[in-house]
């Protein structure tokens, strides 16, 4: 298309600014069919997606997208990924951050720096399994909140889950999501001491297991 | 029948056989009730994906549920006879179509809209329930992807005919035992082998080429 | 009776963060008998009667949640405090599986996420897989998918329209925009074959050519559809009513907006004139001439506004695409994308083969990663693909902006009535085939 190449091609200029801003937290950057991605430490995301919203001559006052990888390669890292667009300079940037899949999965979140990554960093958390460090409120989104199977798009996932049917189908019908509101729910609107004795100390014996 | 003339020396003797009188009234009644039944089934529409949006195409200008007295939707289960789950049924879902259900007043029936809601479709995953009869029972499945509204109607219309043959003493409410001793039983774990998939459709479950 | 007020400490995670980040204010006095007492307050004014807060939870089967959204909303009477939305309810497990089908299989798959705009996501879709592919496509099929996503766009417009105007009330244009919908669901079919999940992409090319006396099927629509918008027009546009129900409401300036990531008919209602096809063109948009729609308030009447005048510059678009369509192939000439036809794969040899590379394992892209965005009728939507060489992805991303515009709501929503909240909602458009995949 237009005679974008696989490789190389004009690089997005901010890659070579990150690199000078940032020396350690910068790695490399490549040339994808046009798009550029900058390959950050985990460490610095937060640093570095801050500046590059901030800084005049970067101005990414967009996020597009946060996301991950895994590939289908055992020995390849488990990659996450950020999007992010300059609407006054026309630009878009793909950050990433190499992550050890067997090791600990936790990033900095960059809540604080667009809005919009809160439920983005949630999805994340939900399907892989990658925690978020400084996020407000990071709980599952997609799958109910005692989703035992795992997180569903890890390689090591089974498409078709990794329970029979017959028990996905009666753990979801135990699950009953809207029966439980989440603590801070029922802390504002004053509602604890009127629910049934059982589904309160449901609430507060889950409140020791549910994550985050 | 209830009634009948046998002629004798002296006239006519008319005897009635009351128990065998569940004929003429009650059958009219019945016919009457079930007739008004099927003529205003007010649907509850439980749509959830692209199925939803052609039932929607169904109730409007051009199909029209208005003329099988459907245009009522009910979006309250208290008030409604026919849940169309219109749409995929995710397992976070699965609780929600079941109270729904229950909290249906009979008589009720259910029109398992599309291939997602009688089987799970194309969604043979983890998150997606294979077919809402695991969850509810089921009166008509209508197939497609999302099925064309003349092939809602046709299922409606099937609906209808079901109605229009129910009598008062059919069984219907009764409650579904598992009886594990009887011939027909396949224990779960059975069930779940036989629907593996197969023949080419294992590629299906296979990420690597 | 004494009301009192009692709040109940809870060990939230984050203690002196309150949800949503918001600081927590410190709680009230307490009295000897624990009682909270009141607070001070100037003579001559009466104490609130603080009853407590509501915790309404609507959805996620409910006739105004657009699909299976469900809001669990803290109401102080009417007045909305906060707002909690839980989304999943339709979760399928769709990029999931997009790591189990080829290329070409995909594309059903795409119709089904937005299924209010299943052309749109076909073309997003092959858009992007063509640039991972690295495959040009023909003239003809450029200026075809440019038909296709506009005509798209209208009828998600025309869903958004009718569905918007029975939340807020108003039940006859629903009745109007589903009649302009079936015009084009005969076009759809004629071209091909299906009425709403249209399938109707194929890496390189389209899945078929138009039928003859499709444009003509065309300019009819185009002749009629500016007449229903009229109607609507003039029944909701200067409609006190409609104007006192959605005036002021949901409002996000700019800044907001960016920060929330907000795309498509909000973010230009906000008054930040980003729209994919013109700041990012692809299908030659920056070719054609056209307007964009940009608000200046942000609320839900602006939103109204912006997304009517974008049906009526969609209409633009077509006529100028209709003018230049030009003939040709339709499918690049490539065999080891394009199925061959059926004639020569049953004699030729190497046609044969290629269809059978093509049925069992599917074309093949180069190693690498793509994010191609276009303009969907929610905003900006894109399909980032990762690919290893195989004919499956590694990983297929779809960027929902549905999804990003309904993590907005609770912003957009606190403060205003209960009934506010539904015109809100609607205003955003979701699609919760998107927003859960």
């Amino acid at each position: 298309m237009r005679d974008i190449p696989h490789r190389g091609g004009p690089v997005n200029p901010s890659a070579a600014t990150l690199a000078a801003r940032f020396p350690q937290g910068v790695l490399r950057h490549d040339v994808t069919w046009g798009d550029t991605t900058v390959y950050i430490r985990a460490e610095s995301a937060r640093a570095i997606i801050t500046w590059l919203r901030d800084d005049a001559g970067e101005r990414y006052d967009y996020l597009v997208d946060v996301t991950a990888v895994e590939h289908r390669d055992a020995l390849r890292p488990l990659e996450m990924v950020w999007h992010l667009r300059s609407l006054p300079y026309r630009r878009f940037l793909r950050l990433k951050a190499e992550l050890d899949p067997a090791g600990p999965l936790v990033v900095p979140s960059i809540t604080a720096v667009y809005g919009s990554a809160d439920w983005l960093e949630r999805e994340v958390f939900d399907m892989f399994g990658i925690r978020f460090e400084g996020h407000p409120d990071l709980r599952r989104i997609l799958m109910w909140e005692s989703y035992a199977e795992g997180h569903p798009l890890r390689k090591d996932f089974p498409l078709r889950g990794r329970f029979s049917r017959a028990e996905q189908l009666s753990q979801s019908l135990a699950a009953n999501p809207e029966a439980r509101y989440s603590m801070e729910e029922l802390s504002v609107a004053d509602a604890f001491h009127e629910l049934p004795e059982e589904m309160k100390r449901r609430i507060l014996a889950d409140r020791r297991t549910e994550g985050a | 029948m209830g009634l009948s003339v046998q002629p004798t020396r002296g006239g006519n003797v008319t005897t009635i056989d009351p128990p065998s009188q569940e004929g003429w009234v009650t059958t009219r009644l019945e016919f009457l009730v079930n007739w008004a039944r099927a003529n205003s089934l007010w649907p509850m529409p439980f749509g959830t994906a692209c199925c939803a949006i052609e039932f929607m195409a169904t109730a409007a200008s051009r199909f029209d549920l208005a003329r099988f007295g459907m245009e009522r939707m009910s979006f309250s289960p208290r008030q409604a006879d026919v849940l169309i789950c219109a749409g995929r049924v995710p397992f976070k879902l699965a609780p929600v179509i079941r109270r729904i259900y229950q909290q249906m007043p009979q008589p009720k029936w259910v029109i398992s809209m599309g291939a997602c809601a009688s089987t799970g479709g194309m969604f043979d995953n983890y998150a997606v329930v294979q077919g809402i009869d695991t969850i509810i029972p089921v009166d008509v499945y209508v197939p497609g992807c999302p099925p064309r509204p003349e092939a809602l109607m046709h299922g409606i219309m099937m609906l209808q005919k079901k109605v229009m043959a129910e009598r008062s003493t059919s069984k219907q409410y009764e409650e579904i035992t598992i009886d594990p001793t009887s011939k027909l039983y396949i224990p779960p774990s059975r069930i779940d082998e036989l629907a593996e998939p197969f023949g080419n459709s294992i590629h299906q479950t296979r990420s690597a080429p | 009776m004494a009301t009192t007020r009692r709040t109940m400490e809870v060990a939230l995670s984050t203690p002196t963060l309150g949800p949503r980040g918001a600081v927590r204010q410190a709680p009230l006095a307490v009295g000897p008998k624990g009682e909270v007492l009141p607070p001070d307050l100037p003579l001559g004014e009466e104490p609130e009667l603080g009853g407590d807060h509501m915790l309404i939870n609507i959805g996620p089967q409910h006739p105004a949640t657009h699909g299976v959204l469900r809001l669990v909303l803290e109401l102080d009477g009417e007045t909305v405090v906060r707002c909690i939305p839980h989304v999943g309810y339709l979760h399928c497990g769709f990029e999931k599986i997009g790591e189990y089908r080829q290329y070409n299989q995909i594309i059903p798959w795409t119709d089904r996420e937005d299924y209010l705009n299943s052309m749109g996501n076909n073309i997003s879709f092959a858009l992007g897989a063509e640039r991972l592919f690295g495959v040009e496509i023909t003239p003809r099929c450029t200026v075809l998918r440019v038909i296709a996503m506009e005509l798209s766009r209208i009828i998600s417009h025309l869903v958004w329209l009718g569905t918007t105007a029975i939340d807020i009330g108003a039940f006859t244009p629903f009745l109007w925009t589903f009649q302009e919908r079936e015009t084009v669901y005969n076009l759809w079919e004629a071209w091909v074959g299906a009425r709403l999940t249209t399938s109707a992409t194929r890496i390189g090319g389209m899945a078929a050519d138009l039928p003859a006396g499709w444009t003509d099927g065309l300019r009819a629509f185009l002749r009629s559809l500016p007449k229903t918008l009229d109607e609507s027009d003039r029944m909701l546009t200067r409609n006190g009513i409609w104007v006192g129900r959605t005036i002021g409401l949901g409002a996000l300036n700019a800044a907001e907006a960016l920060d929330a990531g907000l795309s498509g008919p909000l973010l230009r209602a906000s008054g930040v004139a980003y729209d994919v096809r013109k700041d990012v063109p692809y299908l030659d948009y920056e070719t054609y001439d056209f307007d964009v729609a940009v608000g200046t308030r942000g609320d839900v009447y602006d939103r109204y506004l912006v997304r009517m005048e974008e049906m009526r510059q969609s209409v633009r678009i077509l006529e100028q695409a209709l003018a230049r369509l030009p003939d040709g192939p339709v499918n690049v000439d490539d065999p080891r994308l394009i199925l061959p036809p059926k004639h020569k794969a049953t004699s030729e040899m190497e046609s044969m083969i290629h269809h059978f590379k093509l049925v069992m394992e599917g074309p093949r892209p180069p190693i690498g990663e793509v994010y191609v965005p276009t303009e969907s009728p929610k905003g900006e939507k894109g399909y980032y693909m990762v690919s290893d060489g195989t004919s499956k992805p590694v990983r297929w991303r779809i960027r929902p902006p549905a999804f990003v515009n309904l993590s907005a709501i609770p912003r957009m929503v606190e403060g205003h009535l209960l009934s506010d909240v539904i015109a809100i909602n609607a205003s955003i458009d979701i699609v919760m085939g998107e927003i859960d995949r």
